[in-house]
């Protein structure tokens, strides 16, 4: 078929559909790209750059590079893996995430990608930022000391007139998200969790449900993050 | 040869991280055949006698006493670990970083809920007491810090395997659960 495309991640043959966005491909055959912003089948934000790959040579986002016949992807290396664990450190320093007393912890991506890259201390000083939490809303909180500006929910979260929730507000480092709060008073139970759901931190946590997952029973207690992809990967492989 | 000698100190911690040594459980009569304890608030020694191997530190620096005495646990240690979260980046006494210290005394003395009569306005100011720093500080951003074990506490399994591993110069593998920010 015409509208099938054959590459290679790490030496991996793997096949994809034309059109199709490289991390997505990446995941049905098997191979983990890590990514923070990205979600399938919604408009790429490109924002957090986790999903950096080599391909044929040049760095570029997998979240918003299409796959390409015969192309040559590096994803697992060590240099690459050292440049996701400098953003990971990065992302860190820039808000103020205290995992100790954090309720998305254990369920976290970002804590988890420390832990796959074994981040023992960031290597950047600490900013401390002062930033507020907006605790208006009926559903939820919305911790901004914690928001690595990946804009899930400002593309995923709208109500039925397909009106935003979130928002960015100001520029630079005077970046921050916002909820509006007379629409997000009119926020569903289902709306809220699902916020909560894609947050890849602890940014949006809904209220009144707090550590309800046991220590040790959290997802990323046991096993790192992306092994749930890795596996259909050796799955795959011994057929 | 004579047994590496360890030094401990809790400076703005909680002594979870201490209780996590303590964890280590029957272990702990392995460690002392390994190592000599100098400085700790285990064994209640309260000044160094001798230089030593390694400084454990657990909590980050809040005031002028704590970077005394991390300052004097880097003259006198080979190797500076920082044990847990508050060591590594603040901790929990961190989140006060973003607040002025004058509003942190004010609800401390003046304005908490808690507060009990205090007329006469007074903020403890003796020339006993540590003066409290702008903010609370990570270790590495005042003296050299030559290894970091994080969690909150880490894990007693990962202070052992690490600690194991320094002494006796084997090679460190951390398994994936060991590793943990909380």
């Amino acid at each position: 078929m015409s509208d099938k495309v054959k590459f290679t991640i790490d030496g991996k043959e793997c096949t994809g559909k034309k059109g199709q966005l490289l991390v997505d491909a990446a995941t049905e055959n098997g191979v983990y790209i890590p990514v923070l912003c990205h979600w399938k089948d919604v408009e790429p934000a490109a924002s957090c750059r986790i999903c950096t790959v080599r391909v044929n040579g040049n760095y570029i986002t997998a979240c918003t590079t299409t796959v390409e016949e015969g192309s040559t992807v590096e994803n697992d290396t060590p240099e690459i893996r050292d440049m996701r664990k400098t953003i990971v450190e990065m992302l860190f320093v820039e808000g103020n995430h205290f995992c100790p007393s954090c309720e998305k912890s254990g369920d976290c991506d970002l804590q988890a990608l420390g832990y796959l890259y074994q981040m023992m201390v960031p290597r950047f000083p600490y900013a401390f930022e002062n930033r507020e939490i907006q605790a208006s809303s009926p559903k939820i909180f919305l911790d901004k000391n914690r928001c690595i500006f990946c804009k899930r929910c400002i593309r995923m979260i709208k109500d039925d007139q397909d009106r935003n929730y979130f928002a960015f507000k100001g520029r630079g480092n005077h970046l921050e998200i916002t909820i509006d709060e007379k629409l997000a008073a009119g926020m569903t139970e289902e709306q809220a969790q699902r916020a909560m759901e894609i947050c890849p931190v602890g940014a949006i946590l809904r209220k009144e449900v707090g550590f309800i997952t046991p220590i040790g029973k959290r997802k990323y207690d046991k096993v790192p993050i992306g092994s749930d992809i890795e596996s259909q990967n050796k799955k795959g492989g011994e057929k | 040869m004579s047994k590496p000698i360890i030094a401990t100190a809790s400076l703005a911690g909680c002594f979870g991280c201490h209780m996590s040594v303590l964890d280590i459980d029957d272990r702990i009569l392995k460690l002392i055949e390994l190592v000599d304890f100098n400085k700790s608030p285990i064994n209640d020694i309260k000044n160094f006698t001798k230089k030593c191997d390694v400084g454990i530190i657990e909590g980050g620096c809040c005031n002028t006493e704590n970077v005394h005495v991390l300052k004097q646990f880097r003259e006198n240690c080979k190797i500076l670990i920082s044990l847990g979260q508050c060591a590594i980046m603040g901790g929990l006494p961190a989140m006060r970083n973003n607040i002025p210290v004058k509003e942190c005394l004010e609800e401390a003395y003046f304005n908490g809920v808690t507060v009990g009569e205090n007329k006469e306005k007074i903020i403890p100011n003796d020339e006993e007491l540590p003066i409290i720093l702008d903010k609370v500080y990570p270790l590495h951003e005042i003296v050299k810090i030559d290894y970091y074990l994080p969690g909150c506490p880490p894990r007693a399994d990962l202070i052992w395997t690490a600690l194991e591993a320094l002494v006796t110069g084997n090679e460190l593998n951390i398994p994936y659960e060991l590793i943990k920010y909380d």
